[in-house]
């Protein structure tokens, strides 16, 4: 947010703090309704989502969500079941979990942070601190990150998929979807990464330059640690964005996989939660339905805690030089 | 002087201090390794590239292009059904989060204070977070049985771009606001104060000064939207349906580009076959539209940025 936008937003305050009584007429209180209505439309939606989700997945919070891996129909448990009096048709439902897809996705996460974080940061880095801001290369890679912010997510699963054939490595392992994840949150690691870097003052640098130290040893000792909190919210979103996508992974060949990864993880075979929901969603048997159900708010949980973790630390930790 | 050509600082620190400067290749080498990184996101495009026409290439090289650029549904290559799918969800959504967003990016810009700002932006961002399965969902199981069908009584299928282009519209509301709002951001002090000097209360201002003043940017935020529902994928995969169709209803149901590429890419074609080198195709239409979109967005946001 320009420190202008800022300032002119209190001066437009205060204003108005004396001739305030114009904005109380009839259309401008309408005006100021409709622009609420906008503001809170959104996180209505997202309310009714989550009371929506939440009630028809009641029934479906219980620890076999995290322990169980998906289930299908087996007679001999069927049976089993059976003998105990409930209905065998239930066998999906009371042993269905989320177990391979939980355990994939932080597997994914862990990976495509590694992957994304220092080749992120790495560039970002160059861009703000190396870089002749008017060189063509800079234009070019400016543009260029730009657009690959807006390319579509499955684009990106296409790609990682092209690289593990050229590679030759089997579809659906973990690396191939870390690859897609980082290369798709690598243009917001790097963009924000700049933006924090960009709000270190000059004369941090100005003064550590002047006790001689060179340009790098500045960056690691000086920008690079004042910018941790901004660069850390940026990539604590970009991560919260990649938990969530399904899209490239389709492409990946991820499928549905009901075991435990092997080590090494990376080469293992896995599943992710946001594909697995799909599956169960998709799936025609209501109890089923239900589980997914139970599963969005547990993905819900994780992400929204990401993005508050994000917010905190954007809103206590950045100083204000 | 060679040692001129040294890595000088960043800009607006004041010129190296060359005079103390020895050989220092250490520093030579992190610079070249930190240019790598830089370098990889251009070499990411290229990949794209690659990895999308090399086998689109190969389509066209089996099936001519007149069966794919045909509206024939029945033809099992055809795209023009799916441009239609694609785009009467994108209007729909956009229709949702032009207006939505644009109120959103006023209130954040021209009436909120910096404390209220702190805390409200994030929740409006909150908003792109939700993963698009979750959006998906919520459309098959709420919005179109419950709140289409059920409260509003509307006579439509299953499943349809119009409650896959509401809950898509949703999901880009914070991508519209936030560009939309640093565009109303952007417009100097200069001309509110002038316009609330004349008398113009906040309504005024912002409508007739601000808004007129920010228009290309949010141009530019709208066009951003229509790349970002174009490129959705499991949102249209689940709400929108799968039949091929030409009508431009958007209660019937419609197969979309990406729900296309998505719903191949889960079935059985093997990746070899001629029906899965059909899906790159399609992307490629997909990744020239979206790229053409987003050039447009940047260059309009170039253009004001320099008016002023």
């Amino acid at each position: 947010m320009s420190s202008a936008a800022t300032t002119a937003a209190a001066v437009t305050t205060s204003t108005l703090a004396s001739g305030r009584s114009q904005d109380r007429d009839l259309r401008s209180l309408a005006f100021l309704g409709a622009l609420w209505f906008s503001l809170f439309f959104g996180v209505a939606v997202l309310f009714a989502l989550i009371v929506d989700t939440a009630i028809s997945g009641a029934p479906r919070f219980d620890s076999a969500l995290f322990t169980q891996y998906t289930q299908t129909f087996d007679p001999e448990r069927a049976e089993a079941l059976a003998a105990t009096g409930r209905d065998p048709k239930d066998l999906s439902a009371a042993y269905t979990g989320f177990r391979s897809g939980i355990v994939g996705s932080i597997i994914l996460m862990i990976t495509t942070a590694l992957l994304a974080i220092p080749l992120g940061v790495s560039a970002a880095v160059y861009l703000e601190e190396f870089a002749s801001k008017t060189s063509r290369f800079s234009k070019v890679v400016e543009v260029n990150l730009q657009n690959l912010a807006a390319v579509p997510a499955v684009i990106y699963g296409m790609l990682a998929a092209t690289l593990m054939a050229v590679v030759g490595v089997q579809r659906g392992i973990a690396i191939g979807g870390a690859v897609a994840l980082a290369l798709l949150i690598l243009p917001v690691v790097i963009i924000t990464t700049r933006e924090a870097l960009r709000s270190v003052p000059d004369e941090i640098r100005q003064g550590s330059l002047a006790l001689g130290a060179t340009v790098w040893q500045t960056t690691w000792r000086q920008t690079l640690p004042s910018a941790v909190p901004g660069i850390s919210t940026g990539t604590i979103l970009g991560l919260s964005r990649a938990i969530g996508e399904a899209a490239p992974l389709v492409m990946i060949g991820f499928g549905a996989i009901n075991f435990a990864p092997e080590f090494p993880f990376v080469t293992s075979k896995i599943e992710a939660f946001p594909l697995e929901i799909f599956n169960a969603a998709s799936d025609s048997k209501e109890v089923v339905q239900q589980a997914a159900s139970a599963g969005i708010i547990v993905l819900l949980a994780m992400i929204l805690g990401m993005n508050a973790v994000a917010i905190i630390i954007r809103n206590k930790f950045q100083r204000s030089w | 002087m060679t040692a001129l050509t040294q890595p000088g600082p960043p800009s607006g620190a004041g010129p190296a201090p060359v005079l103390t400067a020895r050989p220092r290749p250490g520093e030579a080498v992190i610079k070249a390794c930190l240019m790598t990184a830089a370098a990889a996101s251009v070499l990411v495009t290229a990949g794209i590239l690659f990895a999308v026409v090399e086998p689109a290439l190969e389509f066209f090289s089996r099936v001519p292009a007149g069966e794919f650029f045909t509206s024939d549904t029945d033809s099992p290559y055809a795209v023009y059904p799916l441009i239609v799918g694609t785009l009467l969800t994108t209007a729909i959504a956009l229709t949702v989060a032009v207006p939505i967003g644009l109120g959103a990016a006023m209130y954040l810009s021209e009436y909120a204070s910096k404390r209220a700002r702190k805390w409200l932006k994030p929740t409006v961002e909150l908003l792109a977070g939700v993963p698009s399965v979750v959006y998906g969902f919520f459309g098959v199981f709420f919005v179109i049985p419950v709140v289409l069908q059920g409260w509003l009584g509307l006579g439509i299928s299953a499943y349809n771009p119009l409650g896959g282009g509401l809950v898509l519209g949703v999901m880009i509301i914070p991508t519209v606001a936030s560009l939309a709002e640093d565009s109303l951001s952007a417009v100097p002090l200069a001309l509110r104060q002038g316009s609330l000097a004349m008398g113009a209360n906040r309504m005024q201002t912002t409508l007739r000064v601000v808004f007129p003043a920010a228009l290309s940017g949010i141009a530019a935020s709208a066009v951003l939207g229509i790349s970002r529902a174009v490129g959705e994928t499991m949102i249209v995969l689940m709400v929108c349906g799968s039949i091929k169709n030409m009508s431009l209803n958007p209660g019937e149901g419609h197969e979309t580009m990406t729900g296309t590429i998505a719903r191949t890419a889960l079935g059985e074609s093997p990746v070899e076959s001629t029906e899965y080198k059909y899906l790159f195709a399609v992307a490629l239409l997909l990744f020239a539209i979206t790229f053409v979109m987003n050039m447009v967005s940047i260059a309009i946001v170039r253009r004001f940025r320099q008016a002023y």
